[in-house]
């Protein structure tokens, strides 16, 4: 018999029921909820009489519509409406909910893991497509729809149809200056954006084990981007290092029970995959997006290619041409934040780009750290003042610029390097151009005032 | 939920590839907390697009949408499908869908139709020159103007949910109930640490 993948075996481990074409009703462990998703998934519940099968199973938080300032009295009344929404939904269900002017709260795909509800070898999911992060951890994580939701809390169950697996390994080593970020969009550039629809992507090789978890999270985050529900990593040391004291983890004699099944969740050496591809990862440069889809992207030393009707549009809502260069381009809006580099190591790698430089004159730069507890432990390191010297604002918790449904929202027509996950017309506002890249390619842009190769800064 | 059986009638074409749930409803109406009544936000910031088939103004469209590749890519926003519903939208036929989408419409009585590209390309100028669509999900075929039906491929649950405009919810907790028991007792000795402080 064949050896089984992560993906297999984590299938396996859930399924309620098979039909006869192929469909699964699978059990879901655990159910992240946000603002935005969740008002009609609850109106559902009370429509069919139903209630919430294992409130303990539940974890909600409100991120996207929250302002990232001011929050003591929300401005936009129907932000605060939705927010206390949400607040009142899971009193009535008995769902846990982490208060807006707390310390955990956060984005939801930040907050799962930091408070060790995310463990390697659940099913998890979120009515967001971003849920693909907490794959990080081995775990089964996608984003479902409203409905979707709501089917989850009463049923604990959701009817899905296999994936096929597709394995990304990237050999050797990242080069200074190359982080996960630039993987996630190498891969995506080739790839496409419809490259990995119906798989689940396991992203193994030495240049994923060598991630942090940080890193881990930022890779499988992007890979709805890439058309996949799912993204993957092999738990291993790094991950159980992590998780280990974390808040929800088990702990004493559970922890050794969970540590014990983990262990057993990686691919087997003799698995097949439906699909492989394997990427040089001492071949990748910082990568920039120049157009309106994560697909749409390019080292930051190439020009930006002729295409078709469908590029046409994208360089015309972004004002470029065919053939120039990306390096140079200037820039008003600098974003470091989001649940793709929202976390710690985002935020120090962009520091250290900026410290004692300061933001070019003309751009308005924000920092917005992905938790309560990033945040906190970003002032503990003393880089809020290293952003807040150079020019940068500090900011609380939140969504922010990565979906523009909030108080941060950029004016039609202008700029932004971003270290989001979405350069999709009007993403950070209408009219809006964003282009993606890594935190520490935004804090070199920021600084520079035009996109720019971090690795040609001199110190 | 609305039952859908057979959908006929003209077809809009938007040939666009990945069009995304951004465009489809963008994330500033996201704010609104209901499900009905969004179709005037579908395609919004588009619509003032020159060649763009629905005016700002318009707020119902014919009932089959024909589009291009990877179409609902990217936010898993249930509004998209909720907005296109909205204008009247029970079918959407493209060669291939982002998947979150792809699952939503199902759960609202909407249609979803995988077709090859090569035949998806043939309906966009069909649709254009206004021909008749006919969907027939007992049979599991579309018939474009006087053509043989062409057969499409459907989930056979999803397909029954569909006939049937039945609440998902309520087939679960009636078919499966006891195997959702079953299942939890297993993982409960075999899996602990999940289920500490869990009273069921």
């Amino acid at each position: 018999m064949t050896g089984q993948t992560l993906y297999d075996k984590l299938w396996q481990a859930h399924v309620v029921r098979e039909d006869d074409s192929g469909q699964t009703l699978l059990y879901i462990d655990r159910h992240l909820l946000h603002e935005v998703s969740t008002p009609q998934s609850f109106a559902m519940l009370r429509r069919e009489g139903r209630t919430v099968r294992r409130t303990q199973t539940q974890l909600a938080v409100a991120d996207h519509s929250v302002p990232t300032r001011g929050r003591e009295a929300i401005a936009d009344p129907q932000a605060a409406a939705q927010i206390a929404l949400l607040e009142r939904n899971c009193a009535e269900f008995g769902i846990e909910y982490l208060p807006l002017l707390g310390e955990a709260q956060g984005i939801v795909h930040v907050i799962g893991p930091e408070q060790g509800f995310t463990l390697p070898g659940v099913t998890l999911v979120c009515g967001d497509s971003h849920s693909s992060t907490h794959g990080a951890f081995g775990a089964l994580a996608f984003g479902i729809g409203a409905s979707e939701c709501g089917i989850v809390m009463a049923t604990q169950t959701l009817w899905q149809t296999r994936a096929k697996t597709m394995r990304v390994t990237f050999e050797g080593a990242l080069r200074p200056g190359v982080s996960a970020k630039d993987m996630a969009l190498a891969l995506i550039g080739r790839i496409g954006a419809s490259g990995a629809i119906g798989h689940a992507i396991e992203y193994a090789g030495e240049a994923v084990t060598a991630l942090s978890m940080e890193g881990r999270m930022t890779l499988c985050n992007m890979a709805i981007e890439a058309g996949s529900r799912t993204g993957l990593v092999a738990p291993d040391d790094v991950t159980f290092a992590y998780l280990q004291g974390r808040p929800r983890a088990p702990e004493g004699a559970m922890w050794d029970a969970a540590l014990a099944y983990w262990q057993t969740l990686p691919s087997d050496p003799d698995a097949r995959f439906d699909r492989e591809i394997r990427i040089r990862a001492e071949e990748i440069a910082p990568q920039v997006t120049f157009g309106t889809s994560p697909d749409q992207v390019i080292a930051i030393d190439a020009t930006i290619p002729a295409g078709d009707a469908r590029l046409d549009r994208a360089l015309g809502y972004m004002g470029l041409a065919a053939g120039a260069g990306i390096a140079g381009l200037a820039i008003d809006h600098a974003f470091i934040g989001s649940c793709t580099n929202g976390r710690i190591e985002d935020l120090r790698s962009a520091a250290a780009v900026v410290k004692g430089r300061h933001v070019a004159q003309g751009v308005r730069a924000l920092v917005v750290p992905g938790s309560g507890p990033v945040k906190r432990q970003a002032e503990a390191e003393g880089l809020d003042r290293i952003f807040v010297d150079a020019g940068f604002e500090w900011r609380e918790p939140g969504c922010s610029l990565c979906v523009a449904m909030n108080n941060d929202r950029l004016p039609e027509g202008s700029r932004c390097a971003s270290t989001s996950n979405r350069n999709f017309e009007g993403r950070q506002g209408a009219g809006a151009r964003t282009h993606l890249m890594s935190p520490a390619m935004v804090a070199a842009a920021a600084v520079a005032g035009r996109i720019v190769d971090v690795r040609e800064m001199g110190r | 939920m609305t039952p859908l059986i057979r959908v006929e009638g003209a077809a809009l074409s938007l040939p666009q590839a990945d069009v995304d749930t951004d465009v489809i409803y963008p994330a500033r109406f996201l704010l609104i907390t209901e499900r009905d009544g969004l179709g005037r936000y579908a395609f919004h910031d588009w619509r003032e697009t020159p060649g763009f088939p629905l005016a700002p103004e318009v707020t119902t469209a014919p009932p089959i949408l024909v589009a291009g590749p990877n179409f609902g890519c990217g936010s898993s926003r249930e509004q998209a499908p909720w907005a296109l519903d909205g204008l009247g939208i029970r079918v959407v036929i493209a060669s291939s869908f982002g998947e979150i989408f792809y699952s939503n419409c199902f759960k609202n009585g909407m249609l979803p139709i995988r077709l090859d590209e090569a035949i998806v390309a043939g309906l966009h100028p069909r649709a254009d020159a206004g021909e008749r669509f006919a969907v027939d999900l007992e049979a599991q075929t579309l018939t474009v103007g006087g053509d043989a039906p062409l057969p499409f491929a459907v989930a056979p649950h999803q397909r029954e949910a569909l006939l049937n405009g039945w609440s998902e919810i309520a087939r679960i907790e009636a078919l499966h109930a006891q195997a959702i028991d079953t299942f939890e007792t297993a993982q409960r000795s075999a899996a602990p640490w999940l289920w500490q402080g869990s009273p069921r």
